[in-house]
């Protein structure tokens, strides 16, 4: 069947059964979005590229599918390439096509052209300059299975505007679709090593303190439920990073919560104190390991990942393993059973060291009811965890309210969680609900957002509006960068440099109503439950809560930069800490 | 770069199996600028299979290890195979070009150093020579520094390529291994 670029680019997405994408069409992509209008595929029109791969994002964070999003050349490209980024640190399955302008004007610096496959080079699992209509499906079909297998992450495809464009002859192709594919230099290896698997059950049963290293990875490999047998079959306590909140229940009796600089103090310690480490699908990022050389100096390290690079990275292993999650967890589970638990050393000494450190050092805020006293963020965070379904999904950006909502948020079920880890991506909250709740639309969706993020992406609540997304945002409203000002007040003698916002500048709830949503502001702590209520009853629009938070409020617990993980400091109420 | 005497080894050689597609050079040259990695050489040529070409790396060992070099090489998807070829399992060679100061009342002495390293004079200019030599590359450093002082005024090295010495004990060698000693 002859077909010309732009059809087959369509109808390939299609078949790799893409429902939705977000984009914002230009130039060089202009012959591509005309078969979108016969196309099943849901197209959301966005506001700024940033906001289409943010989206994209958000929609595979929550639904395990790849994200797609589509733009034009140059510029939108470049526009792109923070999303792009993010995905790859965070290992999203994301499938990007770019606008390219035509191919006999590459190089020739032609208006909105740009080294697209260049720059993105370095934050793409892979990328693709297509060079002729016929190679579409081909390069559509290797795309995705790239994105979505092993390590997933992101991939772009740059169509030069002739190669799609109906009125050129060379966009003719014969259609087609590729039953195989051919990459002799892309063989993920899923399986673990058989002799691995049994050395790392017998370490496993032969620990005395041990701790599961739970990472982003658990989730990737959909393992959630294969770590709970495993935890529940050792009765070994998992911490779960910033990236694997919600891969194992809070509410469980063996979670210890996130580890890492802002991590609650059990699970930085236990981690610290730990004479194994079953490391699974994490990779030692700074961030968890506070000074590497100090971390957890006594502990053997059991680490599985499906990317070889990882293992011996950071931290050498004593038993490394590749292989997929759960796959691999299955196995141990297994190898466990083989040998049986009954010889497994009493854990009770280390358990009761670990419920000490507990009820010494919970999480912890001060928030008064006295006239006139400041709204802690902590305790919006409680209030709107408190009033939504728990298997609400909860969006942050980055900073000071990212790490309160890890902290204080209670994650009982897998994807509920959708955050920039890796990069660390201010702006990122808005657009990625939005893409969440394009995917999970029967689910809640609430962004907890600061309002510097919050100023850098706002815009998509405009898409939102116009595409009846009805995600909700509370802004914890500090009138600062939060987590800037909380460093220079701690490392830089409360010297404030460039920091300040101001409260009222923008005024959040005209712009929220300028963007067709609903806006409210909230002062004090009794206005909190009642705001919330009246967001959870809208459904039709999205609604913004400006919450006006105490700007002297900091995160704690805190690892320092440069410090140990034995060195944290807890919240000043709580005493010196460390031990 | 001339070196004498034994000494750790900093460099070490890859050989990269890549499939030959446009870009795949810059994504190696990339993946090592991002991730730190100093190259000391780097040849590119094409293989028997016209499907693939060979990249052949030597790397500094020093400015990260050689297995984290090799696995983030790996996830390029264009990379297929790679070969670590440690400097006493390898054969190696590097070619040299150069053109010497070589004035008739000299000349003769650059002619000597050539012969004397088995190497050849491909192009004669009125007061300049070009030579040409193949060798280890440690033999193309000691002819290097024995032609500086003739005065070098262009000089090209390809940067090392290498192949994994053969195995004497492999079966399809053992026939002959009495004669090669």
């Amino acid at each position: 069947m002859h077909m010309n670029g732009g059809q087959a680019l369509i109808k390939s997405l299609e078949l790799e059964g893409v429902e939705v994408m977000f984009g914002l069409p230009g130039g060089a992509i202009l012959p591509v979005y005309d078969p979108i209008i016969d196309s099943p595929i849901r197209h959301i029109l966005v506001r700024h590229e940033q906001g289409a791969g943010h989206m994209a994002e958000g929609y595979a964070h929550a639904t395990g599918r790849p994200g797609v999003c589509m733009v034009t050349s140059g510029p939108a490209a470049t526009n792109v390439v923070t999303p792009l980024c993010d995905a790859y640190m965070d290992s999203i399955p994301l499938v990007c096509i770019t606008g390219q302008v035509p191919l006999a004007s590459i190089g020739s610096d032609a208006f909105q052209e740009c080294d697209t496959t260049g720059i993105t080079m370095s934050v793409t699992k892979h990328n693709y300059l297509v060079t002729s209509a016929q190679d579409i499906p081909r390069i559509v079909r290797e795309a995705f299975h790239i994105a979505t297998t092993g390590r997933p992450g992101p991939v772009l495809i740059d169509v030069p505007k002739d190669i799609v464009d109906p009125k050129n002859p060379r966009s003719a192709m014969d259609w087609y679709w590729p039953e195989t594919l051919d990459l002799p230099g892309y063989k993920p290896n899923t399986k673990g090593h058989p002799r691995m698997i049994k050395e790392a059950a017998k370490m496993i049963l032969a620990a005395e303190r041990p701790v599961i290293y739970a990472g982003g990875g658990i989730l990737k490999a959909r393992a959630a439920e294969v770590l709970r047998a495993l935890a529940e079959l050792t009765g070994i306590h998992v911490v779960t990073t910033l990236m694997a909140r919600g891969a194992f229940p809070d509410r469980h009796p063996l979670c210890l919560g996130m580890p890492g600089m802002h991590g609650n103090y059990t699970a930085i310690t236990a981690m610290q104190e730990a004479d194994l480490l079953i490391a699974l699908g994490s990779r030692f990022d700074d961030r968890v390991t506070g000074k590497v050389d100090g971390f957890a100096p006594d502990a053997k390290i059991i680490h599985v990942d499906i990317d070889p690079a990882e293992l011996g990275k950071v931290r050498r292993p004593d038993v490394p393993i590749v292989g997929d999650c759960r796959l691999v967890i299955e196995e141990i589970v297994r190898a466990v059973n083989d040998l049986g638990t009954d010889a497994q050393p009493d854990q009770g000494p280390w358990k009761s060291r670990i419920s000490g450190w507990q009820e010494k050092y919970p999480l912890t805020y001060d928030q008064t009811f006295d006239d006139g006293g400041p709204l802690k963020p902590q305790y919006v965070i409680e209030q709107l965890r408190d009033s939504t379904p728990d298997d609400t999904i909860v969006v942050s950006g980055v900073g000071q309210h990212q790490m309160w909502t890890s902290q204080y948020w209670r994650f009982d079920h897998p994807y509920t969680w959708v955050n920039s880890g890796g990069l660390g991506t201010m702006g990122f909250a808005v657009p990625a609900a939005i893409g969440a709740k394009v995917g999970r639309p029967d689910k809640m969706v609430w962004a907890v957002d600061g309002d510097g993020c919050f100023q850098m992406t706002a815009q998509e609540l405009v898409t939102a509006s116009s595409e009846r997304i009805p995600i909700k945002v509370a802004i914890l409203n500090n009138a600062y960068l939060g987590m800037v000002r909380q460093w220079q007040e701690m490392f830089y003698e409360e010297r404030y440099s460039e920091v300040y916002l101001s409260p009222d500048l923008p005024d959040y709830v005209k712009w929220a109503e300028a963007m067709g949503c609903v806006g409210m502001r909230v002062e004090s702590p009794e206005e909190v439950q009642p705001a919330i209520d009246k967001a959870n009853s809208i459904d039709d629009r999205p609604v913004v809560i400006d919450f006006r938070t105490d700007s002297s409020e900091k995160v704690y617990p805190m690892v320092a930069a440069g410090l140990t993980n034995s060195q944290v400091t807890v919240d000043p109420s709580q005493g010196e800490g460390g031990r | 770069m001339s070196t004498s005497g034994p000494e750790p080894v900093r460099h070490h050689t890859l050989s990269v199996l890549v499939e030959n597609q446009p870009g795949v050079l810059q994504r190696v040259a990339n993946l090592f600028s991002r991730r730190g990695y100093n190259i000391y050489s780097l040849a590119v040529a094409p293989t028997d299979d016209e499907k693939f070409s060979r990249i052949t790396i030597v790397v500094d060992v020093e400015s990260s290890p050689l297995e984290q070099i090799t696995k983030q090489l790996f996830k390029l998807i264009n990379v297929v195979k790679i070969s670590e070829l440690a400097p006493h399992e390898s054969v190696e060679r590097e070619l040299l070009l150069a053109t010497v100061r070589a004035e008739p009342g000299i000349r003769s002495q650059v002619i000597e150093l050539v012969q004397l390293f088995e190497g050849r004079i491909v192009d004669v200019g009125r007061d300049v020579v070009t030579v040409m030599l193949a060798g280890t590359p440690q033999k193309i450093d000691d002819f290097e520094e024995l032609l500086r002082p003739y005065g070098i005024e262009e000089l090209q090295r390809t940067g090392r390529v290498a192949l994994p010495k053969l195995d004497r004990q492999a079966p399809r060698l053992r026939s002959v291994s009495g004669k090669v000693g």
